[in-house]
């Protein structure tokens, strides 16, 4: 019984306030990109952004977020083409996929820190970020090559525009 | 080996392939060689085509603008399985492989075995999909002689188009122009010009998986995400064991609290896949899964509720001292040849449960319509769980459908479609279509995990330190006795039935003399929780024992453990290999073995505390080896007893590599899903529950864990073989081998604790 933006979108929930956000995005809402891992904070599967940054939506309470941006995976970009996933075709990134909406979530929040990460900081801030087939070793190259595309293409354009890597739902 | 593991090329011989008008296209398919009468081939390809009476594991459609769809019978689950098969057809065909399209298939009788696991796929579709390549692409080249009025001879096809003798016409146009309509028998099948791997343009060459762009921007639909108007959503209350529970009292006061729940349900089940369950219904999962914590259950329990991992390891040690027990899957005059050993070596190994973990908790969506039940969800193995839903149900097995969906993680956990059953139920009950998701502790606690193992390994030499006897005991639980007994082997040396996926590995290709193994079922195990397929199954437990056995027997001899290896492998007798799956046989693993000693230096110096250990496999079966080898380079804490493992060399040799960048993506994933399973995870079984059930407490690997990897194949045109599992299980052993070459201190329970090195080092 909360309203939040979602994805650029005013939306109305039914959902008690305090329903984790993930299954109002799920069930009520019907934005399945985001997904259920482990429902403890731990897997980050259900990574979202709150106001832009990554947070863990299974944890955090529906009416928490009243009022505030959230976006979810369907939101990176209008067309699916944020360098994130570019970079994440490119490097062939995902297996089963069934963590990437979160990989690519957290990413963003990371090349936004650290737009040039290093390997210490990738390590550091998506630990918290599973994946289970273990394609870890494309999940670092991705970021990196995403990093380069969005400084290249933040050279050409504003900073802002640089950090949050094109046009996105908000 | 088994029905199931038998290549479906091999019993091609009963299949002739048709192409028949179907809308504006044309549909290719197998066909039972007896529907086919050539003189009646429009007719013919007609009829089946409308009827689909064809009996294919696949089959495929060129439409009037020339896009291709290949229908893939295998589930999604990482592997990017329907790219690979796709461009071994697209490679025969001569298709512009941008006109591609795969879709994966709903269950149904005419796609014969449903069934993603065992590293199987490519290897078992190769042959075919290149025959109905070929047998598409002859077509093609046929109708295009006739519409550009030249010899066939004269034309070749590249890139969907048909061309030579300046002139050309596209796949597209052959479609709309000419009538493809053909037959095949089964002979002439067989006999088409498959291309020699020099021809090959697709096959061996790098692409962009197609399921990947679906994976990176949330579109992409799982299971969890199926989704009907007016479905209830479902959550379980699990009972305390996994088969002896009988629910006796239920009582929802706390539930009816929920704001949303909708009632519950004991599940009356005539399968007895879920006994003792109950679930709690609900207008949204959530309130389901808060409704289920709130119900109170009382149940009646077996003594299975107080069986813990030690009672099970303890049963193992009994079976085995039996001498009596157990199938002898390789059998040899051991007796006489340890009576002649000038000395011997003997040791256990152990290693813990180990969950499947998928990231996606199992769940399925059931409903039933027009007389159909529909089970929406993502599964490995449709024929095997189809005909249980069938009886859970009280239906005819034509009466149940199961829709497809990508799998978030197979691992062997989706190849028992167990999940399935308490949806179907729980809808039957309430007459609703019912959504039931196990959130993350559920999952964990109804997994088919990997059962615990005993196993107990001899060698014997002479004076001069050759190796004259050996015998492997195993112990553990069985999952193909459990879950698909028809499946069970029979052992050539006494006759006893035997889980061939519970005991590959220990039927190794060393000539070690006199050799017995004996695989023994844990009928405790059996009972007390059910032991699932995990990614390698068996080979994940004898493998651990027996390279790190051949380690210690190496050491005993005071040879080099490479070397070592390299003696035994010296293809003879049985392991000179065969033609078409196993050519070279113990030859091609002494060959991963000498690649990898070159990558990774081995003999050479290193520093202090830091060690190289080997360890090699033929991966899941004799009948179809990958031969896969991993050197680690680790350096041992003395202090502490942590293992920093500092670098893996894998290599690998599957015969043709069919999409290569996948190949890598498959072993790099196995490879660390080997160290997860080392250093990193690991539980145990206690009073009929497993204790670790989230990532609190369960601990995979994460990315800060993941070492330099240098991975390699070894370039090939053999037949192509397996590559989702082979790497998983030579990575524990070459870290404890590296350990005992690092300080020598020798660890024999997976996974490996820093307090286990550290007791290692005093003993």
């Amino acid at each position: 019984m909360s309203q939040f933006h979602l994805n650029g979108q005013a939306v109305d929930v039914r959902a008690d306030d305090d329903t984790p956000l993930l299954w109002v995005i799920r069930d009520e809402l019907r934005l399945t990109g985001t997904k259920f891992g482990c429902g403890i904070g731990l897997c980050g599967a259900c990574t979202v952004h709150l106001n832009g940054r990554a947070i863990r939506s299974c944890i955090t309470p529906v009416g928490a977020v009243a009022g505030q941006r959230i976006t979810t995976i369907e939101g990176l970009s209008v067309d699916g083409q944020h360098p994130l996933q570019q970079a994440w075709i490119a490097a062939q990134a995902p297996q089963c996929g069934y963590c990437q909406p979160g990989q690519i979530m957290q990413a963003a929040t990371l090349l936004q820190d650290f737009p040039n990460p290093s390997d210490a900081e990738i390590e550091a801030v998506m630990a918290g970020s599973l994946c289970r087939c273990m394609a870890y070793v494309r999940i670092r190259k991705a970021i990196k090559l995403a990093a380069v595309a969005m400084q290249a293409a933040g050279a050409a354009s504003t900073p802002a525009a640089a950090t949050q890597g094109g046009r996105r739902h908000e | 080996m088994n029905e199931l593991s038998r290549p479906r090329g091999l019993r091609l011989s009963r299949r002739g392939f048709l192409i028949g008008a179907a809308g504006t296209g044309f549909v290719m398919a197998f066909a039972r060689a007896a529907l086919i009468l050539p003189e009646r081939v429009a007719e013919q390809t007609a009829q089946a085509v409308a009827t689909r009476s064809f009996d294919p594991n696949l089959w495929f459609r060129i439409d009037a603008d020339g896009t291709i769809t290949v229908h893939v019978i295998r589930a999604e689950m990482g592997q990017h399985v329907g790219t690979a098969l796709a461009r071994i057809l697209a490679d025969e065909l001569e298709a512009d492989w941008s006109k591609v399209r795969i879709e994966h298939v709903d269950s149904d009788p005419k796609w014969g075995l449903m069934v993603t696991g065992g590293s199987w796929s490519v290897w078992q579709s190769f042959p075919l999909l290149s025959q109905a390549g070929a047998a598409g692409r002859t077509a093609l080249i046929e109708e295009a002689a006739k519409l550009l009025g030249v010899p066939a001879a004269s034309l070749q096809a590249r890139n969907s188009v048909v061309s030579g003798g300046g002139r050309s016409i596209g796949y597209a146009e052959i479609v709309q122009r000419g009538d493809l309509s053909r037959s095949w028998s089964a002979d002439e099948l067989k006999a088409m010009p498959v291309k020699p791997a020099g021809e090959r343009r697709l096959v061996g060459v790098d692409t962009q998986a197609l399921d990947i762009p679906g994976k990176t921007d949330g579109k992409g639909l799982y299971g969890i995400d199926a989704h009907v108007d007016g479905m209830v959503h479902a959550a379980p209350v699990l009972p305390p064991t996994r088969n002896g529970s009988k629910v006796s009292a239920v009582d929802e006061t706390l539930a009816k609290q929920v704001r949303g729940y909708q009632g519950h349900a004991v599940l009356e089940d005539p399968s007895h896949t879920v006994p003792g369950w109950v679930v709690a219904f609900a207008d949204s999962t959530w309130a389901a899964m808060q409704a289920a914590r709130r119900l109170r259950v009382t149940w009646s329990n077996d003594d299975t509720a107080r069986v813990s991992e030690q009672d099970v390891l303890d049963h193992a040690a009994q079976l085995i001292a039996d001498a009596n027990t157990g199938a002898r899957i390789v059998e040899g005059p051991v007796e006489e040849a340890f009576g002649k050993a000038a000395a011997s070596i003997q040791a256990e190994y152990t290693t813990a449960s180990v969950l499947h973990f998928q990231l996606e908790p199992v769940n399925a969506l059931a409903l039933q319509k027009d007389g159909l039940w529909e089970i929406h969800t993502g599964n490995q193995w449709q024929s095997l769980i189809l005909p249980t839903l069938a009886q859970a149900l009280g239906v005819t097995e034509d009466k149940v459908v199961m829709r497809t969906y990508l799998l978030g993680g197979g691992f062997g956990r989706r190849l028992n479609g167990d999940y399935a059953v308490p949806a179907a139920l729980a809808s039957k009950a309430i007459g609703k279509p019912v959504k039931l998701t196990l959130d993350r502790p559920d999952d964990a606690r109804f997994d088919s995990f990997r059962s615990p193992s005993l196993q107990k390994l001899r060698m014997g030499f002479d004076a001069g330190g050759k190796v004259l006897a050996m015998q492997h005991d195993a112990c553990a639980g069985w999952p193909t006795q459990v879950m698909a007994g028809a499946l069970l082997g029979k052992a050539k040396g006494n006759g006893q039935p035997y889980d061939p996926f519970a005991i590959s590995g220990a039927d190794h290709w060393y000539n070690v003399g006199a050799h017995r193994v004996r695989a023994i079922s844990n009928d405790l195990a059996n009972r007390a929780f059910r032991p699932g397929w995990l990614r390698s199954v068996g080979p994940g437990w004898t493998n651990w024992a027996l390279e790190s056995f051949i380690d210690e027997a190496a050491h005993q001899l005071k040879k080099d453990p490479l070397q070592f290896r390299l003696e035994l492998l010296d293809g003879s007798g049985d392991n000179a290999g065969s033609a078409p799956n196993a050519v070279g046989g113990a030859a091609r693993q002494a060959g991963v073995l000498r690649r990898v000693a070159e990558l990774s230096g081995w003999g050479q110096p290193l520093p202090a505390d830091t060690g190289l250990g080997v360890a090699t496999s033929f991966g899941q079966e004799r009948d179809m080896p990958t031969w896969v080898t991993c050197v680690a380079r680790v350096k041992v804490d003395r202090t502490s007893g942590r293992v920093q493992v500092e670098k893996l060399f894998v290599v690998t040799d599957c015969g043709t590599v069919v999409h290569p960048d996948g190949a890598l993506a498959q072993t790099e994933g196995a490879t660390l899903w080997g160290l997860s399973m080392a250093l990193h995870e690991g539980t145990v079984f206690e009073q009929g529950q497993v204790r670790d059930t989230n990532l609190n407490r369960y601990t995979p690997l994460r990315i800060a864990d993941v070492p330099e990897m240098q991975i390699e194949f070894i370039p090939s045109t053999e037949a192509s073989v397996g590559l989702g599992e082979p790497a998983t299980t030579v990575v524990a052993p070459a870290i404890a081998n590296a350990i005992f070459a690092a300080v020598g201190a020798r660890v024999r329970h997976l996974p490996i604790t820093p307090d286990a090195v550290r007791k290692a080092l005093k003993a």
